[in-house]
């Protein structure tokens, strides 16, 4: 087989001279293996030396892992149901205001409050509440009275609209609840809560029983197993807006329950007082959730900021330590910087080892100080049995930040050991 | 490498050192070092050797003058061209032996190939095969701080020898030893040179440089040539 004709390996020999001349050259590998050796030397020292990045890594990875982990926390105990509750109410009284004046007593909110609202984009349901004042009339469920035992009682009237049984999330145990239709007509039906239904002892609604309000007859239509919100309607006789106007004069809704998707109540709640006055907005109150969000986003940033700014603090003091340090060993090491210029170590040789060790020393610490901090994190979420949780990043760029710390803090030190003349050096002894 | 190209080659080569007044520290001049010789350089105090030692060993220039080493012109080299031929052509040994406490023999010895392109293969072996030429191999894996300082300066000199420089240069290589010691390592250079080796050695020992087969005298920077003594 001929041989192969490589293009340019003709006439070179111009270069030999030239070529023959050795040129000095530290593999990556034996760079890698000096820094260790010199790490590993003195490893009681090369410890201390790192201790101050090591804690400033702690604390920055403990603080962002904590802040992480609670504020999860946070999350996870959002209270979903108040966050999703706007409540109406007429505003209250202001002092200096006359608080007998016609205007101020009369509520604003108008009958159809709960179906203005409903409008709304953003509301799940809503309607009016109002207690209803009965007077001396009590309760029965059977026209005669039982000389064996109790069989009237004061059972508070609560009037609402239909939208509010969905606005305040109703279970029923059994029947249904009043419609428009009802509400519309003020027809005398009710609906009981369990602890009315228990004491008026009613415990089905098929025949629509008769329950008795001082003269008055009410037909019960359905009993509630359970409400999320409103729990004084447990133990209430319900009955339609439209009824209580009727029989029992009632002048205006005292107040409008309203369900909210997430998120959506800081916007309902500015739109809710035009909806319902919007000649007057001010002679409605709206009552929003405590957002969530803000609450968390103060506590975290307070306690975020102090603990970075200590971490931020405690990386600077472990930079000057590993300055210090550094310096304090190319001063001891100058015999050393000597020896390595004889055997053939050039300036940069002898710059880059300096900072590649105390990059490693960087690196080494970042990496313990992770650890150090990813501990904290699990040790206090155990603590609080919390959920530890950890951005996925961050175990891998404290290291990263260690090591660029190392490689900042060494710059200088390299740079004098460099500029140590190796005469000089091999003079200063061992 | 032919034979007939001296190992150093100095023509008119000075060293002055910037003050007021400056020094001159060597003055013009002239030395050839061919291949085997081995040569003693002594004077008193103050005299220049160093400096002589340290152009010799590319750790420092002359202000003026050439000096080949091995043919090649070393005014024109680049930092990392003198690095490299300070590692591949010349072993030092110093009086304080400079050597690394917390290595062994053998980490010492190999650290000569570090800065040596494509040297890692047996590295090992040659460092070990160094110190059995010193007489050391039975003591490879020890620390230099358990050894007498004869035997340190034995580990350094092995250290020196790793790579077979062109020259070896010796700042007082037994300045920090008894006389008994100083004549064992007198033993290895004279064993050395038997081998072939080019040795440089600083010395205001007259027993040292008599073991030498030339000797020069440096005087306030002036370096004569002087008769050898029959040894
Ligand atoms: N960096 C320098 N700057 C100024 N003068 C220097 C410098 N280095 C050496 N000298 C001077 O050069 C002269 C020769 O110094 P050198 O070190 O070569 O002497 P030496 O013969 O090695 O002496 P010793 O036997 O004491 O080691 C001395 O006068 C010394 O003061
Ligand atoms: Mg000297």
């Amino acid at each position: 087989m001929p041989e192969p004709v490589v293009p340019g390996e003709t006439d070179l020999s111009f270069l030999d001279e030239r070529d023959s001349i050795p040129r000095s050259h530290l593999s990556a590998f034996d760079m890698l293996s000096e820094a260790t050796t010199a790490l590993t030397a003195r490893p009681a020292r090369t410890l201390l030396t790192a201790l101050g990045t090591i804690l400033g890594v702690a604390a920055l990875v403990a603080t962002l892992g904590l802040a992480k982990t609670a504020g999860n926390q946070i999350v996870s105990r959002f209270d979903e149901l108040e966050a999703t509750s706007v409540v109406v109410r007429p505003p209250r009284n202001q002092p200096g205001s006359n608080p007998n004046s016609e205007q101020q007593q009369v509520s604003a909110i108008p009958w159809d409050a709960g179906d203005r609202l409903q409008r709304l984009n953003g509301v799940v349901a809503a309607g009016t509440k109002s207690d209803v004042a009965v007077g001396e009339a009590l309760a029965r469920s059977i026209p005669i009275i039982d000389p064996l035992g109790q069989s009237e009682f004061q059972i508070p009237v609560i009037a609402v609209s239909p939208g509010l049984f969905d606005a305040v999330r109703t279970q029923l145990q059994t029947g249904r609840v009043f419609d428009d239709g009802h509400n519309a007509r003020g027809d005398n039906v009710a609906v009981l809560g369990p602890g009315a239904a228990r004491r008026l002892n009613v415990n089905q609604v098929d025949t629509s029983p008769a329950i008795f309000l001082g003269e008055n007859t009410l037909a019960v239509i359905g009993i509630i197993a359970d409400v999320s919100r409103e729990p004084e309607l447990l133990n209430a006789i319900i009955v339609p807006d439209g009824y209580a106007r009727e029989r029992f004069a009632l002048e205006r809704p005292a107040e409008v329950q309203v369900e909210v998707a997430i998120g959506a109540a800081e916007l309902i709640g500015s739109q809710a007082s035009i909806a319902l006055s919007p000649n007057d907005p001010s002679l409605v109150r709206v009552s929003l959730p405590p957002s969530p969000r803000r609450v968390r986003s103060s506590v975290q940033s307070d306690v975020n900021a102090l603990f970075l700014v200590l971490g931020g603090v405690s990386l600077l003091v472990g930079a000057i330590g590993i300055a210090n340090v550094t310096l304090v060993s190319v001063l001891e090491r100058t015999g050393e910087i000597g020896l390595r210029r004889a055997l053939g170590a050039t300036r940069m040789h002898v710059a880059r080892q300096f900072l590649f060790e105390s990059a490693a020393l960087g690196a080494l610490a970042g990496l313990l100080g992770t650890s150090l901090g990813i501990l904290t994190v699990v040790a206090v979420s155990a603590n609080r049995s919390w959920t530890p949780i950890l951005d996925a990043w961050l175990p891998f760029a404290a290291p990263v930040l260690g090591a660029a710390i190392g490689l900042l803090a060494g710059t200088y030190p390299a740079w004098k050991a460099s500029a140590t003349e190796p005469i000089a050096a091999l003079r200063s002894g061992a | 490498m032919t034979g007939s190209v001296p190992v150093v080659d100095l023509e008119g080569v000075t060293r002055v050192f910037e003050g007021t007044p400056p020094v001159e520290a060597l003055k013009a001049t002239d030395l050839v070092i061919n291949r085997g010789d081995y040569l003693a350089i002594v004077g008193p105090s103050g005299s220049g050797k160093s400096t002589m030692l340290h152009l010799l060993g590319l750790l420092d220039s002359p202000t003026a003058g050439t000096y080949r080493l091995d043919g090649i012109d070393t005014s024109d080299l680049s930092e990392k061209e003198r690095a490299g031929v300070r590692s591949a052509r010349i072993g030092f040994v110093f009086q304080s032996f400079h050597l690394l406490g917390h290595r062994s023999n053998v980490e010492n010895v190999m650290l000569a190939e570090i800065y040596r392109p494509g040297s890692r293969q047996g590295r090992r072996e040659r460092a070990i095969a160094a110190l059995e030429q010193v007489g050391l191999g039975h003591r490879l894996d020890a620390f230099p701080t358990t050894l007498s300082g004869g035997e340190r300066q034995r580990v350094a000199v092995a250290r020196a020898l790793v790579g077979e420089p062109s020259l070896l240069l010796a700042d007082e290589p037994t300045g920090n030893l008894d006389s008994h010691t100083s004549a064992q390592i007198l033993d290895l250079f004279d064993h050395l040179h038997a081998a072939g080796l080019t040795l440089a050695v600083i010395t205001h020992d007259d027993d040292v440089s008599e073991r030498a087969a030339r000797r020069v005298r440096i005087r306030d920077g002036v370096v004569t040539a002087e008769a050898v003594s029959d040894a």
